[in-house]
């Protein structure tokens, strides 16, 4: 056993001494590394003080309230190893090849906002006995690379076992590491919130945003800068358009086509802005001009391989449900195949959104400017609602509309969102013309 | 065009690219290597090993030489002579030896060799301009080891009488008089090696002392040597141009400005990674300064690209270009391999030679680390008295604590081959205890380290 120092690190530039403001520790207590010892205050921040190495504490330097001088000496600790006192310490050496292992609490924000680990009383978990009395990540040597001391043979062996060797204890000379130091390791179970068996990923890559990336990013960013979006959610019960769309399924699906919910919502649509033109717009903002459109071309938000496209299904009012839903395969197709051309990828006069299955309870859709509105769908899910005096399993659906604040007043919006509401819960609607 | 698919595509066949082909191949890699030039790069051609050889010749000669006069052992022969056209050829064949050597590797690991200067088109694609027009090579994994050149300087630039270390190594004649412009490892070498030949040499160097990146106690031996050669050693003076008539060698020393004679100006300040010439432009890759930037993986910012060499950094050596080979085609192969190389030797092939490895003893005077130092003389070491030349030591700095060699260096004729002991000794984490209760042969030189160990620890018995 030898004795390791602690001592007053440098606290902040041009601080020379700082106040004692709390001792988590008290003579006596097995403390591992990394736990935090004391807490000292300068006039700018309080900063935490933890323990480079694992071992027992014999010795505080003063109270709660003295000032203490940086570099003079904080508390005393009994190590497995050497220590620190007399002569270098391997921790001073690692401090010295530059290895960010240190704690230096000067460094980086003061953070006083640092969970403290449990301390106080001896922790539970702290230094559970293992390896006959030997605790684990004692003051671990380091060589004059700043590596832990090991032959290259174990440090091959240790990377292929995803052992990080900064946590092995060393039982030859000057701490290296042996391969029956790792046999222990290996054998003895980690104790409780120790390091994991996982290594650290170090790795950092840039992606250069360029292509559709970059044009999405342009885009959203342009919509979101430019427009004031306001999103109405609403509930909506779909139980009978669920109905209506397995029963024409059952009878069509075969010779017509699968419909799925999409075509349902585009004539939804279609019905709410012929009441609603404002709503089926472009607002050119930099002309201050809203040009309404008799067309209804739905733009429908698609992922691809390569991201997000918006395939336009045109003439939307002058489709049926089957020709509508055949439209919209084949624009999904085409765009992720990336044949879709420059005509079906623009052009629309309003926008869905829909994440399909992944659907969430709710979206904040961003709109597809210059447009002026955008329908999200969301997941359809049993859900009880209270009808009739009681609860009863409905399909339901939630619909996430934005809207342009600009142009669109809250009131027209919630007009619109009710509309569509209306004319998803009773389907036959619809189809009546009115 | 011709087009060429891969899962590795190496770009330079020196040390570094040649060895991480034959590695990825060995792991069964389909792998291409490209290289403007030839196999074996600066190092096998116009480096390490032609400079080894002109040194050796240099060492012949001069030991012919002195047999013709009076001598310690009494040798007696006729008047040396040399024909370094001779020797030219002797070392061509030795390069040609080594490189083809290297074409057989390559085979036997079963990569294909294109030879063209390649450029990149993207990440994953490059043109090679071959003999036989462009060849595009698709690859999977990219490995950048284009090395590093000879910097030029402004006022001297390469031509005529101004050459670099590549044309050096080469020369028809011995030079009347050679004026060595830098008076790093590769200008002493070269200059050392002419000036046994036969050459007047003149080391011009700007800093106070050659060697610089040296402890003087280590380059003390050398300067010593030097001055025994006559070679003329100019410190703090800057090289200023050819003077008007293109002749002469324009020094500047404090204020004194002096035309020197030359035949030939070897200017060797130094290399720079080649960055040019292989679209490092298109890439975008991050840099470090004038080198790429790598990770513990040798990968660039460039997913799948990676860059290993001269390229990357300092130290610029082959052995470690040849580790950082090795390293990344492993990672390529799907290894779980890092970068955690502590000790890489740096061997300097002066008079007398000179080995470092690991923190020097000023680097360890560094806050935080006490060490002991402790050198042992070959003036005290049986093999070196037998082999005339007792000039240099052996060094080990150590921590005092536990006794960890943190650093070892030496300088002595012979030491190049103790830098193997020594790189041993560090990556295993010796301590000096270690090295001094190895039995050392005796007698050799290696003994010196074994003595160095023991008078770390004041236990030293032969002196």
């Amino acid at each position: 056993m030898g004795t390791f120092v602690i001592k007053m690190p440098d606290v902040g530039e041009g601080v020379a001494e700082a106040e004692l403001v709390e001792w988590s520790v008290k003579p006596g207590d097995l403390i591992r590394e990394d736990d935090i010892v004391a807490a000292v205050m300068t006039d700018k921040a309080t900063v935490e003080i933890p323990a480079p190495v694992s071992g027992t504490v014999i010795w505080l330097a003063g109270e709660i309230g003295d000032q203490i001088a940086v570099g003079a000496e904080l508390m005393h600790m009994d190590v497995e190893g050497e220590g620190n006192r007399p002569g270098a310490a391997a921790v001073r050496l690692r401090e010295a090849a530059g290895v960010a292992e240190e704690p230096q609490p000067a460094s980086g924000p003061a953070s006083p906002q640092t969970p403290a680990a449990p301390q106080k009383d001896p922790p539970k978990s702290a230094l559970t006995p293992h390896n006959g009395d030997r605790p684990r990540a004692v003051a671990p040597s380091r060589d004059a690379y700043g590596r832990p001391i090991a032959s290259p043979a174990v440090r091959k062996r240790a990377r292929d076992a995803g052992i990080d060797l900064r946590r092995v204890t060393g039982s030859g000379p000057a701490g290296r590491i042996t391969h029956a130091d790792l046999d222990d390791y290996t054998a003895s179970p980690e104790p409780e919130g120790a390091a994991s068996e996982y290594m650290r990923e170090t790795s950092m890559e840039d992606i250069k945003v360029t292509g559709l990336r970059r044009k999405i990013a342009e885009r959203m960013d342009a919509a979101n800068r430019h427009i004031p979006h306001i999103t109405i959610v609403e509930e909506v019960d779909v139980t009978a358009l669920e109905d209506l769309r397995q029963r024409l399924n059952g009878e069509h699906a075969e010779r017509r086509g699968k419909l799925t919910v999409l075509p349902f919502i585009m004539r939804a649509i279609v019905r709410a802005v012929s009441e609603q033109p404002a709503l089926n717009a472009h607002f050119l903002d930099e002309d201050n001009i809203i040009r309404r459109f008799g067309a209804v071309h739905i733009g429908i938000a698609t992922q691809t391989p390569n991201g997000l496209m918006v395939p336009v299904v045109r003439h939307a009012e002058a489709m049926g449900l089957w020709e509508a839903a055949a439209e919209i395969g084949r624009l999904a197709e085409a765009s992720r195949s990336g044949s879709a051309t420059r005509e079906e990828l623009s052009g629309s006069t309003i926008s869905i959104s829909s994440l399909g299955p992944l659907g969430a309870l709710a979206t904040t859709p961003i709109i597809n400017r210059p447009e002026v509105a955008i329908v999200g769908i969301n997941k359809i899910a049993t859900r009880p609602l209270w009808l009739d005096g009681e609860f009863k399993p409905r399909q339901v659906m939630n619909i996430s509309c934005s809207f342009d604040h600009r142009v669109i007043d809250g009131w027209d919006a919630a007009v619109f969102v009710q509309k569509l509401k209306a004319l998803l819960e009773a389907p036959a609607v619809m189809f009546v013309e009115g | 065009m011709e087009e060429i698919d891969c899962t590795v595509l190496v770009i330079g066949a020196g040390p570094g690219g040649y060895v991480c082909a034959i590695r990825a191949g060995q792991l069964g890699l389909d792998t291409v290597i490209v290289d403007a030039a030839y196999l074996g790069g600066t190092c096998l051609n116009i480096g390490c090993i032609p400079s080894k050889a002109l040194i050796h010749a240099g060492n012949e000669f001069q030991k012919a030489s002195a047999f013709s006069t009076d001598n310690a052992l009494g040798i007696r022969t006729g008047e040396a002579s040399i024909d370094l056209s001779a020797t030219m050829k002797w070392k061509d064949a030795i390069v040609t030896r080594l490189t083809s050597g290297v074409g057989g590797l390559l085979k036997k690991a079963k990569v294909r060799h294109v030879a063209g200067r390649a450029r990149f088109v993207d990440g994953k694609t490059v043109d090679v301009e071959t003999a036989d027009g462009i060849r595009r090579i698709r690859a999977g994994h990219v490995v950048i080891a284009a090395g590093s050149e000879p910097v030029e300087l402004p006022q001297l630039p390469f031509g005529g009488k101004v050459i670099s270390s590549a044309e050096a190594l080469s020369l028809p004649e011995v030079p009347e008089r050679l004026a060595v412009v830098g008076g790093g490892y590769i200008g002493l070498e070269i200059g050392t090696a002419y000036r046994k030949l036969g050459a007047q040499v003149t080391v011009i160097e700007l800093g106070d002392r050659i060697l610089p990146q040296y402890d003087a106690a280590l380059t003390k031996p050398v300067a010593d040597r030097l001055a025994g050669l006559g070679v003329e050693v100019l410190t703090g003076a800057g090289a200023e141009g050819l003077s008007q008539d293109g002749e002469k060698l324009r020094v500047r020393i404090g204020d004194e400005l002096r035309e020197i004679e030359a035949d030939r100006i070897l200017v060797t300040v130094g290399r720079r990674p080649v960055t040019t010439g292989w679209g490092l432009a298109e890439l975008g890759l991050d840099m470090d300064g004038r080198f790429v930037r790598i990770d513990d993986r040798c990968r660039t910012s460039m997913r799948d690209v990676y860059a290993i060499g001269d390229v990357t950094g300092e130290p610029m050596l082959a052995h470690r270009a040849m580790a950082q080979g090795v390293l990344a085609a492993e990672v390529i192969a799907g290894g779980n391999r890092r970068w955690d190389h502590g000790a890489i030797p740096a061997v300097c092939f002066v008079d007398p030679e000179i080995v470092s490895v690991g923190l020097s003893p000023e680097e360890a005077k560094a806050p935080g680390i006490a060490a002991d130092v402790a050198m042992f003389p070959f003036a005290a070491n049986g093999r070196a008295m037998t082999e005339e030349d007792d000039a240099g030591f052996v060094r080990v700095v150590c921590r005092k604590s536990d006794g960890l060699l943190l650093g070892i260096q030496a300088v002595g004729n012979g030491v190049s081959e103790l830098s193997a002991a020594f790189s041993l000794a560090m990556e295993m984490g010796a301590t000096a205890e270690d090295v001094a209760a190895t039995i050392h042969a005796h007698p050799t030189r290696g003994e010196s380290f074994q003595e160095a160990a023991l008078r770390v620890l004041g236990r030293g018995l032969h002196v």
